[in-house]
């Protein structure tokens, strides 16, 4: 009997715990713009890390106040990004911000259910199939980026074939992948690309850690890596997992997301970084404004959505500053192309006509000529990468 | 007389104090100190949060009841998730009861989830739905049961060490849901799109499915543990298994029913997460409610009914640390920080329920 009764006091008592909560949660600011964001991860994670630095960066520069802006941590990739988007409009958001590939179907079933409030997303592809007006894609043309960040890995092999450490034809890449998706594929290769335009001799080995961030996974996968003759590595995962073993076998290293200056000083080379404040500030600014906000958004070098971070100056080969400054110019003024065809080949020929897969109905078949005046066209008929072409001189360690 | 015998105690040097088992406690003492650790408990997170992130302990505490009450959404996701755990909580406590120490709920949870899912990618919209969700419920326990029995078996005919025999089995689920899904999905990118139009029905709102299921079970569970002869069954080969063969029960039979019981409402909930919430299956889709349960089952005494808060509990702290680490702008460490306090308090105060502690008497007369 007592227990009883103390059962309904307990159940009495969080009654009146959801009451006074409810009231509490009433009053509202009067500010009319609120922005929601969703991180897959904490700030543990660089690929999170890097979303919050461009939110805060944009907060500082729109001069939003705190409670303008809430982040919602960690959000898994599922319905638990559908209960946090409809939290955050609960909170009187105007503008949901998720940030990684899997939150997609669950910010299009959120923006379906709430048309009052715009739904944009990070490295997503159904925005321009899906039509909806209230939800849409965005992404940078990161391949920019690895390019030039390749053109430094490059110039460091020469170093290293220069001072005798090894023999130009080993000059071998190791890259820890996540997915063997064409994001990764795109990245890998534009890093391969820029490597080998200063090179020649340089070849590749991927392998994949089937994770978006893992440290010991891709800590195993640069062991490997190293152990079967990588003399450089670099990556397109999100732990600190490879830069920690090169640190520790004194192979140099670049980075993704953010420099690892600090932590590896010995190693770090350089990395590639997509700055997100340029489209954070445009899609305030459009709610802010009232106007549209595109379907599909890419930033590039010009928009500063594409940045190279600091170059270590103690592991980089000499006049690698000058070489980046060079290309970057030549990729602003579009004098250099990246997929260039006339610089792979596939299977042993050239490249002059590839349908990519642009339009994500599931069928991974391809539908969009990419080749087109030379050159594959890469984030230009939707903002993710599409380029899954699997070029000659690199091994995938994971088809063997 | 009494006197002359602490006086005797206290020459021979009696310590300080000494700790001595309880016979048996009020009920009431046992609440005033269970609720007397959560207030200590409390405290200890608002110095730490003070210390840590300069957070003033009543906005701390108002975040925190904040994340789990803030809203009527927040308040039906508290209690969904608290329906999720009670359900593999349910699910390992026959076999907890029996001393048989299932910490596979998370495997078994998940097989039964991907046997769900691939119900959903297989026969979705080429049988009738109806039928459909007859196979996906036949398929997710079954899974469940499968996931299960293997253990029980091998303890049963072997005497194989079921700890690591379960822990072993759900590593085998995982890998198992990594190539399921890279097999369905080709392009790689790790996710496979949920597969909503083949979904569970919902009544009323997103919630209220699951959340009845799991009630249900409650107290199916409960009659099953307390009154019937399964349930008597089980307990005494708990307590010991020469009692049982003495009384004539089987005990390899109870084993392997119990844990085909566990199975089966592992894969129950497996079914509710793929098949009612998430629509698709992912390494995560358990998060580690599988080991959770442990400690829910344990709490709660494998008394099914007080298991319903500590459920509660566990639900209220991970959505109160997770707003409360959001709230700050603190990573996820904060949240595990409070957890983790909490839960020392409140599993720590059972000792103090199980045995006295008794200070050495000063010359006062003991009672």
């Amino acid at each position: 009997m007592l227990k009883k009764v103390l059962s309904v006091v307990l159940a009495l008592a969080t009654l009146l715990t959801l009451c006074v909560a409810f009231s509490s949660c009433e009053k509202k600011g009067n500010e009319n713009l609120k922005v929601g964001f969703i991180f897959l991860h904490d700030d543990t994670s660089t690929y999170d890390k890097n979303f919050m630095n461009g939110a805060n960066e944009a907060k500082k520069a729109l001069g939003l106040k705190d409670e303008q802006v809430i982040f919602k941590y960690p959000i898994e990739e599922g319905k638990a990004c559908y209960d946090a988007a409809a939290d955050l409009v609960d909170q009187g958001c105007n503008i949901v911000f998720a940030d990684s590939f899997g939150h997609e179907e669950w910010m299009i079933k959120a923006a379906k259910e709430f048309k009052d409030v715009q739904f944009c997303h990070a490295t997503g592809v159904k925005a321009h199939t899906e039509k909806l007006d209230n939800y849409h894609n965005a992404f940078a043309s990161i391949y920019e980026g690895r390019y030039l960040a390749g053109i430094a890995a490059g110039m460091k092999l020469n170093e290293m074939i220069a001072a005798g450490k090894f023999k130009a034809e080993e000059a071998v890449i190791g890259y820890v992948g996540a997915f063997p998706y064409a994001e990764v594929v795109s990245g890998y290769t534009s890093f391969f690309l820029g490597a080998r335009s200063v090179c020649p001799t340089a070849t590749m080995m991927v392998d994949f850690t089937n994770s978006w961030y893992s440290v010991d996974a891709e800590r195993d996968v640069a062991e490997t890596l190293i152990s079967k003759g990588a003399k450089l590595i670099s990556q397109h995962a999100d732990s600190m997992g490879a830069p920690s073993v090169c640190e520790k076998n004194g192979v140099p290293n670049v980075f993704y997301n953010g420099d690892t200056m600090a932590t590896c000083p010995n190693t770090y080379l350089i990395a590639s970084r997509i700055n997100w404040a340029p489209y954070f500030e445009y899609m305030i600014n459009c709610v802010k404004d009232g106007k549209k906000i595109d379907i599909d958004w890419t930033g590039t070098i010009a928009t500063g959505s594409v940045v190279v971070e600091v170059l270590n100056d103690k592991v980089a080969a000499q006049g690698t500053k000058e070489a980046l400054e060079k290309a970057t110019a030549d990729l602003k003024a579009g004098k250099l192309h990246v997929f260039d065809t006339k610089t792979f080949t596939v299977d042993g020929k050239e490249v002059t006509s590839y349908l990519a897969d642009v339009d994500d109905f599931g069928d991974f078949k391809g539908e969009t000529e990419a080749i087109k005046d030379g050159y594959f066209h890469e984030s230009e008929y939707r903002s993710a990468p599409y380029f899954d072409l699997r070029i000659d001189g690199i091994t995938d360690l994971s088809k063997k | 007389m009494k006197d002359a015998a602490a006086l005797q105690k206290r020459e021979k040097g009696e310590p300080l104090f000494h700790i001595t088992k309880r016979a048996e406690i009020v009920w009431w003492k046992a609440w005033l100190i269970r609720l007397a650790a959560i207030a200590a408990s409390l405290i200890v997170c608002a110095v730490i949060s003070l210390l840590l992130g300069d957070i003033n302990p009543f906005s701390f505490f108002g975040s925190m009841l904040n994340g789990a009450f803030g809203t009527a959404r927040r308040c039906w996701n508290l209690f969904y998730e608290l329906a999720i755990l009670l359900s593999i909580s349910l699910a390992v406590t026959p076999a907890f009861k029996m001393r048989f120490w299932n910490i596979g709920a998370e495997g078994q949870a998940l097989i039964g989830g991907l046997a769900t899912a691939a119900c959903m990618y297989y026969f979705g919209g080429r049988i009738p739905t109806p039928l459909l969700f007859v196979v996906m419920i036949a398929a997710s326990i079954l899974a469940g049961m499968i996931w299960a029995v293997i253990p029980a078996v091998f303890k049963a005919f072997w005497n194989t060490n079921e700890t690591l025999f379960t822990l072993m089995m759900n590593y085998v689920a995982i890998q198992l849901v990594t190539f399921m899904i890279n097999f369905w999905v080709t392009s790689g990118s790790g996710t496979l799109p949920p597969m909503s139009a083949y979904a569970l029905p919902t009544v009323g709102n997103a919630w209220i499915l699951n959340i009845l299921v799991v009630a249900l079970l409650t107290v199916a569970v409960y009659i099953y543990l307390r009154f019937s002869k399964h349930g008597y069954e089980l307990s005494v080969v708990g307590e010991s298994e020469n009692t049982a063969l003495y009384v004539g029960i089987n005990v390899k039979k109870v084993i392997i029913r119990t844990m085909l019981l566990s199975g089966a409402l592992c894969g129950v909930t497996g079914l509710l997460l793929v098949g009612g919430t998430d629509h698709t299956i992912s390494t995560s889709t358990v998060g580690g409610r599988g080991f959770t349960a442990i400690m829910v089952s344990w709490l709660g005494r494998f008394n099914p009914l007080f298991m319903v808060l500590t459920s509660f509990l566990l639900a209220f702290l991970k959505a109160g640390a997770n707003q409360v680490s959001n709230d700050y702008k603190m990573n996820g460490s904060i949240s595990d920080i409070i957890t983790a306090v909490i839960l020392f308090f409140v599993i720590g105060c059972e000792f103090f329920i199980q045995y006295r502690i008794a200070f050495r008497k000063h010359g006062k007369e003991e009672k």
